[in-house]
């Protein structure tokens, strides 16, 4: 029986815009066991971001549920919120996000700041990552200084080396070209295996394909799709 | 966490360079204003009321104007006051204009004073050679003389006046030392004066009475007090009419000027102090920007875990680094402008430590006040709304 690490019962989020009330997700049930690798395939506007920001805690649901690692995730404050992001989730942005004037290596290090780990240990641990990820040689280089599937996979370094309980992607191969892009997958079907707990955002079918499992968001609603495996 | 954001807002200035020396020149200005001011008006403080100590600070001069019922002071007035506590001297003064002359030579309008030892004693470099009146001059009321360069060089042509006799006023004096020659800037000319015995010159020349005296007091501390009781003597000698004389005590006149530089020097540094300000608002327009700039780093750093009283540390980190520099080069300016203008205008220059501490701590604490509001601003943002601004 594979451990559950999150559970989403009936979420809804409303947005108020002036006197409107939009919503953006009407009912989501989700659940997702540790070494999941779920693809959510979703076209633009269809409520995918918004159920990112939600499984990324940076945003909370309207109403609902939603529990990661048996926490329930409602408003809390905002130092709480950080907490949670900084412990369980590792983020894997579209552009990357690297800080331009840091190395390679100290971006690596980013959130081992935030979570007090000390300066010797997050030397350790960054470099380790970074050579899991193949960047052993480009350790002090700067973003600009690599390509772009270079600097995701520092990203995905950065998102690793917390080792929190799901890497969180945001349409990782969607700044790269197709051959690059498949690199990157091959990377994150690696991960899979190694047991790391994997949720990809994205609108692209094909890149969705590489997902253990798909779900389809579709106008605020989830559908469970068939198992590519 | 303290040092990973020194570093990083050092980087961001050095990244920066135009921005963050053009913001930081305002600090600059400020605090090198600020800093040049106060410690110039120190120095020139500091050498007037020098020079003002030099003259004696623990001196009460009393200028005898006489009443129309008594002209001037007696000797028993002067016993009367030299019996209060707290006097370690007075010498009286009285003056007169005389005439000169040795061996048929003849010298007209030539300054008579009456002094006393105690005079001597409390005042340097008076004569150039010979000796000065001492208390057995005094006490005897003996017929010795001391005279201006001009006497001594016009009525002795090619003698040593030191042991002569010289008439003044008719009376055969025996002159024991010759007088400093003035300088241009001192206000009586001694060169054409003479210096005899003040009890000498109330017998003989015929002056009846003292016409000022110089009063030295044995605490300086308690110089109000022991003024006031002069005053109750003196007023009691013209017979309860304060307008025969005026006194003037060092003391409160060194007081005065010590208040008066130090509201100067608030004055000018609280003007100066302004530009500070100017300089904070500066520094917080750039901050301004540079958050904004860097919002979706902010939301990166959010999104990885920073707490927002974290973001909020290192703008402010940033901002108080900022002014710290320019505080510090600011300071660098300052005291290097207060040296050379000191040593132009000829006056003290002094750099106390509370200059320092007041030039470092003031662009801190400017970076603090102004970097707040952008460091807030910073902390505050939605990192959702801060990562979509890429």
């Amino acid at each position: 029986m594979a451990e559950r690490i999150l559970e989403m019962k009936n979420l809804v989020k409303t947005y108020v815009m002036g006197d409107e009330e939009q919503v953006v997700l009407k009912g989501i049930n989700l659940e997702i066991n540790r070494g999941d690798f779920l693809s959510v395939l979703g076209p633009s506007g269809s409520g995918k971001s918004t159920l990112m920001n939600i499984i990324g805690c940076l945003d909370v649901p309207t109403r609902g549920t939603y529990y990661l690692s048996g926490e329930l995730i409602r408003d809390l404050p905002e130092v709480s919120l950080s907490h949670i992001r900084n412990r369980e989730i590792g983020f894997i942005f579209q552009q990357f996000q690297l800080l331009p004037r840091l190395s390679a290596q100290k971006n690596v290090e980013l959130p081992l700041i935030y979570a007090g780990v000390s300066e010797k240990v997050r030397h350790q641990r960054s470099a380790h990552i970074l050579e899991r990820v193949g960047l052993a040689e480009k350790m002090k280089n700067r973003p600009n200084q690599l390509s772009g599937g270079q600097q995701q996979r520092v990203a995905i370094a950065r998102a690793l080396v917390t080792e929190p309980t799901i890497l969180l992607a945001d349409e990782p191969t969607g700044a790269l070209d197709q051959q690059t892009g498949h690199q990157i997958m091959d990377l994150f079907k690696e991960l899979h295996a190694e047991g790391k707990t994997i949720v990809m955002i994205t609108h692209d079918a094909e890149v969705a394909k590489n997902g253990s499992r798909i779900v389809r968001i579709v106008d605020g609603n989830l559908s469970e799709g068939v198992y590519n495996a | 966490m303290l040092k990973e954001s020194i570093k990083m807002a050092l980087e961001n200035i050095v990244s920066n360079k135009m921005r963050s020396f053009l913001t930081m020149l305002g600090i600059i200005i400020g605090v090198g204003s600020v800093i040049a001011l106060i410690t110039i008006v120190s120095g020139a403080t500091s050498t007037v009321t020098d020079q003002v100590a030099s003259m004696g600070a623990n001196t009460v001069t009393v200028q005898v104007k006489g009443t129309p019922l008594k002209q001037g002071l007696t000797q028993g007035d002067v016993d009367k006051i030299s019996e209060l506590s707290n006097i370690s001297g007075i010498a009286p003064t009285i003056s007169g204009t005389t005439t000169v002359a040795f061996d048929g030579n003849t010298m007209d309008d030539i300054t008579l004073q009456g002094k006393n030892d105690v005079y001597f004693k409390n005042t340097e470099d008076v004569i150039s050679t010979g000796r000065i009146i001492n208390t057995i001059d005094t006490e005897n009321k003996s017929r010795v003389a001391l005279i201006g360069n001009d006497i001594a060089s016009e009525l002795y042509v090619g003698k040593n006046p030191i042991g002569q006799q010289i008439k003044i006023g008719g009376i055969t004096y025996t002159v024991i030392g010759i007088l400093q020659e003035s300088s241009s800037f001192a206000s009586a000319d001694t060169n054409k004066s003479v210096i005899i015995p003040y009890t000498t010159a109330m017998g003989a020349v015929g002056a009846k009475y003292i016409n000022s005296m110089t009063i030295y007091i044995a605490d300086e501390t308690m110089a109000d007090t022991t003024t006031r009781e002069i005053e109750a003597v003196l007023t009691k000698a013209f017979n309860g009419d304060d307008d025969g004389y005026s006194i003037v005590n060092m003391q409160s006149i060194l007081d005065t000027i010590k208040s008066m530089t130090s509201i100067l020097s608030m004055m000018l540094g609280g003007i100066a102090s302004i530009s500070l300000v100017v300089g904070g608002i500066g520094i917080m327009n750039m901050m301004l920007v540079s958050v904004s700039e860097r919002t979706s780093e902010i939301g990166l750093r959010k999104a990885l875990g920073a707490e927002p009283k974290q973001i909020q540390l290192q703008f402010l980190i940033e901002s108080v680094v900022l002014c710290l520099i320019g505080g510090i080069i600011g300071f660098i300016v300052g005291v290097s402008l207060a040296w050379i203008v000191a040593n132009i205008i000829g006056i003290g220059f002094a750099l106390t430590a509370s200059t320092v501490i007041l030039g470092i701590g003031f662009s801190a604490i400017i970076g603090i006040i102004f970097g707040f509001m952008p460091a807030r601003k910073a902390s505050r943002l939605n990192p959702i709304d801060a990562l979509r601004s890429i």
